[in-house]
């Protein structure tokens, strides 16, 4: 080229000469036969990497790879590490969005056309009853694994020192999953109408302590945040707007805004959680004062001595390791949902009827623990003790500091023996409670007089709860350990959580009354 | 941010000697010095500025007209209803009821969580969704709900028609009389 260019230069007056329009005419034919190995070239910059110098910087250049480091350790690819929860989540998530924005593309938001577009989702639109399968399996999918997760994450103790404010922004994400709750009134169908009309009411019952206390009219935050939810006080196209706006708009970009601040933090944490090693298999001069990282852009270091031109003791390249892992998660994960999507259909009850209840009005499955605490008291069910069961949960990294047995389920034998000791007190507890109330009923029953707050402040739900931190203090206490203190604490917590969703899911029938099983209900309904 | 002001920011002169009198006034002025107050003042500004900006674009969903119609809703006369009858009315999810004392009207939205109570052949109300039970007067005598059904306002218009309200209560008990 640099010859071509020197002989156009002398030649001023001749650019239209053959040899000088050919050799550039010569070039551009050469360019575009190139073009798609050019056009790859400059897309992806290097070669397939034969060193792992350069497979290391295939994954820091590369802007969908470096969301993994550029090396992982070997404990943190092993299934039995993670079981692939966190990772799975993400997909889920990727495959809601997905399937969400295709059937945006069809629904409606408006009280009078939602039903009929659903059912067109239903029956005429190409894979569109497909889509909303996989998108209701998936959210599904979703909370349940954001659960296995932050068990995951509790019992191999990967909340400690470094971690701690991570573990609060998964307590956000694990909320935000939740609130996929708003996508439940979208359909427009009995199911929805009653389930959205129950959980705004739910947020309405801090009014029950303000009547009680007789203050309702000067601070009312149960009727203001209703308010706010359904833009009115019953359920209707204000409130479909905006459980639309939130459930498309809001919460996604939120979520996807944490989650990116959840994943660069576990990257800036030194990756996950591990089990110390022992001195003797690190590098000499690595990771002198405990610390994980031992080099970093921009000469942040940590540590005396930065080990240069060595690799951290027992670590692997990410590509191809990490990221074959990954892409077979991702790949099972799609499998599952699609295999769930193509043979489950989701329901779609009658339309909305606001003048007849659904019976039983059940709430989705990951809320049906907490109805059955509503049950008993609406404010303590649904607001009370949802809230300070997250608060709980965030605390737990500040007030357990213990710093030893990262990265080991339970920490041990005797962590096991903790777990193991909690379920089984929490399942006789609160077996017995749910066998009490369904045969001698509570102090209503027996005092049909008692002041509302006396139900409010004291029924199974805040005994329970009551009950589980006295275990966990008598365990701190006894043990001489807050890690084991919290391990009771959150076994109690996910146990009962367990016993509740199954107990509401399978012995709830019409009007909420006992039944050993759904085919028992009375026919009528 | 203080902090990191006075990390570093140069160590006090501990000698008194040849000290001029700006030196001098600040070894005895308070910690904070005027630059730092500044700082300070600008950056609890944007703050401010940040939290009223939220607080007025949190303002916009707290409706402040409703959707909803006039709760009232016109019944015809009230001879219509006669003694001892019990009559629903789907437009209010409420019962009107006569005895010999006058009339009432219960609504049946169960004050737990807003579902519909049904009237069962004993007179007693029974919420399908958590299993409240209400006697005939809507008392609370079993379940979750925090308080009894209400009984709604009656009045008489100008017409001469019964009028009951859906969203305005009066005591338990209190019947009217045309």
């Amino acid at each position: 080229m640099a010859g071509t260019k020197a002989s156009c230069q002398c030649n001023g007056k001749q650019q239209g000469t053959r040899s000088a329009g050919g050799s550039a005419m010569r070039a551009y034919l050469t360019n575009l036969m190139r073009t798609p190995r050019s056009f790859r070239e400059s897309v992806i910059r290097h070669g397939a990497p034969t060193s792992d110098r350069a497979r290391s910087q295939a994954v820091s250049h590369n802007f969908f790879l470096h969301i993994m480091s550029a090396r992982v350790h070997r404990h943190s690819l092993k299934f039995i590490a993670t079981a692939g929860l966190g990772v799975i989540t993400l997909v889920l998530f990727l495959l809601l969005a997905v399937t969400g924005i295709l059937l945006m593309v069809y629904y409606k938001p408006a009280v009078d056309q939602a039903y009929d577009s659903m059912k067109d989702i239903s029956a005429v639109v190409p894979t569109g009853r497909f889509m909303r399968n996989i998108h209701r399996w998936a959210a599904h999918g979703m909370v349940a694994c954001v659960i296995l997760h932050m068990a995951r994450v509790f019992y191999t103790s990967a909340y400690k020192k470094m971690r701690e404010f991570n573990w609060v922004v998964g307590m956000v994400l694990f909320v935000l999953t939740l609130l996929s709750f708003t996508g439940y009134l979208l359909p427009w169908d009995q199911l929805a109408f009653w389930a959205i009309t129950v959980g705004a009411n739910i947020a309405q019952s801090p009014q029950e302590v303000t009547d009680a206390l007789g203050i309702t009219a000067q601070f009312d935050p149960g009727g203001m945040t209703k308010e706010i939810l359904l833009g009115a006080h019953f359920v209707g196209q204000e409130a479909l707007t905006r459980f639309y706006v939130l459930h498309c708009i809001v919460l996604p970009l939120v979520l996807t805004l944490v989650l990116g601040l959840h994943m660069w933090r576990v990257r800036k944490d030194g990756g996950l959680a591990r089990p110390d090693e022992p001195i003797s298999e690190r590098p000499p001069g690595c990771d002198v004062d405990g610390s994980v990282k031992t080099w970093g852009l921009m000469g942040l270091m940590k540590g005396r001595t930065p080990a240069v031109g060595k690799e951290l003791a027992n670590t692997v390249p990410a590509y191809p390791n990490a990221l074959y892992a990954l892409a077979a998660l991702a790949m099972l994960t799609t499998a599952v949902m699609l295999t769930l999507g193509y043979f489950f259909d989701a329901p779609l009850a009658e339309i909305a009827n606001p003048a007849v209840p659904e019976n039983p009005a059940k709430a989705p499955w990951y809320f049906l623990g907490l109805q059955e605490l509503v049950g008993y008291s609406a404010f303590m069910g649904g607001v009370g003790i949802p809230s300070l069961a997250i608060i709980g949960l965030a605390l737990i990294p500040y007030l357990d500091r213990e710093e030893e047995d990262v990265g080991l389920w339970f920490g041990g034998s005797q962590g096991r023996r903790v777990a193991l000791g909690s379920l089984v007190f929490t399942t006789v507890l609160t077996v017995g409670m749910l066998v009490l109330t369904v045969r001698a009923g509570w102090l209503r029953e027996w005092m049909p007089d008692i002041p509302q707050l006396v139900i409010t402040f004291i029924n199974p739900g805040t005994v329970l709860v009551f009950a589980f931190a006295v275990w966990s203090l008598g365990t701190v206490l006894r043990t001489n350990s807050t890690r084991l203190g919290a391990i009771a604490l959150f076994t109690c917590f996910l146990t009962s959580f367990v016993i509740l969703t199954y107990f509401a899911t399978v012995h709830r029938g019409p009007n909420w009354e006992f039944y050993w099983w759904p085919s028992l209900w009375p026919a009528a309904h | 941010m203080s902090e990191d002001h006075r990390s570093v920011r140069p160590p006090r002169r501990t000698s008194h000697e040849g000290e001029s009198s700006l030196e001098e006034s600040r070894r005895f002025a308070p910690e904070t010095s005027r630059r730092d107050f500044l700082g300070l003042a600008a950056a609890w500004a944007a703050v401010a500025a940040v939290a009223a900006a939220a607080i007025g674009s949190l303002r916009l969903p707290m409706p402040s007209v409703f959707p909803e119609s006039n709760s009232q809703v016109k019944l015809g006369p009230p001879g219509g209803f006669k003694p001892d009858s019990a009559t629903y009315l789907p437009e209010l999810s409420a019962w009107v009821f006569r005895d010999e004392q006058g009339l009432y009207a219960i609504s049946s939205v169960c004050t737990h969580l807003g579902c519909i109570a049904g009237r069962e052949p004993d007179g007693r109300f029974k919420c399908p969704c958590h299993g409240s039970i209400f006697e005939a007067d809507g008392k609370v005598v079993g379940g979750p709900a925090p308080k009894g059904l209400n009984w709604l306002a009656m009045s008489l218009s100008p017409d001469g028609q019964l009028v009951v309200d859906k969203v305005r209560t009066v005591k338990s008990g209190t019947r009217f009389t045309a």
